[in-house]
């Protein structure tokens, strides 16, 4: 008989390994993008469409910048947590899985990096 | 026995394997449930694609001409539409979520109802905003 409790006998064996420390920053990000999706999408569904001196006006304005590039990052890490779960759910295989997982952070680093780089960069050349 | 045991190659310790879905009736709950994380992975096209659009508006006036046509072409247009709904059930059936993560709404009446609701909501959202990109 062993010595162990309960609790630490089955830590960290569910499907994830871990948990509550993803759980809790999932929603953090789903609570950040509800002003911060709706603060982007409507300029932008307004915008989308005109041409390219109004998009470079628009995004060279502080404000639209600012909340452009906090909606990117946050979406990238919410898109990041989001996938991983499903990975972690329906990937099995210790190599495939854990090749999905870092390809999932790298791509939506990426993915920020990138629309933080453009919108800057229109920011700052108007 | 025999029956029991068909799942046995894909099962090799027998273990109880989690109801398969297909047994179920569909209902309002099960299936808001798929389409959240449905519409969540939906929503990687038109994330990158917008990104894509922003890197291009920087980049130069030739290249943003191909990537907005692209974007405002019939294609385009499905991809972001087809998204905008995405959003919009994903954001509605997201605030159900993080009500019943604070303990809230979880009697079943109150579960459907919020369902249906946010299931309507993410409809009309997505018309108003049609009507406000024109």
């Amino acid at each position: 008989m062993s010595f162990i409790t309960d609790r630490k006998r089955v830590d960290g064996l569910g499907s994830s390994h871990s948990g509550v420390g993803h759980w809790m920053s999932q929603r953090v990000t789903s609570i950040a993008l509800i002003p911060l999706s709706l603060m982007f999408l409507f300029p932008f569904i307004r915008v989308l469409g005109a041409d390219h001196a109004v998009i470079l006006q628009t995004y060279a304005h502080p404000y639209h910048a600012l909340v452009a590039v906090m909606f990117f990052i946050v979406l990238s890490m919410h898109l990041q947590q989001g996938l991983q779960v499903v990975i972690e759910d329906y990937i099995h295989g210790h190599r495939k899985r854990i090749g999905l997982l870092i390809a999932n952070k790298l791509f939506w680093g990426g993915v920020a990096v990138i629309a933080a780089f453009a919108i800057a960069k229109i920011a700052f050349s108007a | 026995m025999a029956t029991e045991n068909q799942g046995a190659a894909a099962n090799p310790a027998n273990r109880p394997l989690s109801p398969h879905l297909q047994i179920y009736r569909p209902q309002i709950t099960s299936i808001l449930s798929i389409l959240n994380r449905i519409t969540g992975i939906g929503m990687i096209l038109a994330t990158v694609l917008i990104a894509w659009w922003f890197l291009a508006a920087a980049t130069g006036a030739e290249y943003f001409a191909m990537v907005d046509g692209f974007m405002t072409s019939w294609f385009g247009l499905l991809i972001l539409v087809a998204s905008l709904w995405a959003f919009w059930f994903h954001f509605f059936n997201g605030l159900r979520h993080l009500r019943w993560d604070a303990v809230k709404g979880m009697g079943m009446k109150t579960v459907r109802r919020s369902g249906w609701i946010a299931a309507a909501m993410s409809v009309i959202a997505t018309v108003l905003c049609i009507v406000l990109a024109m």
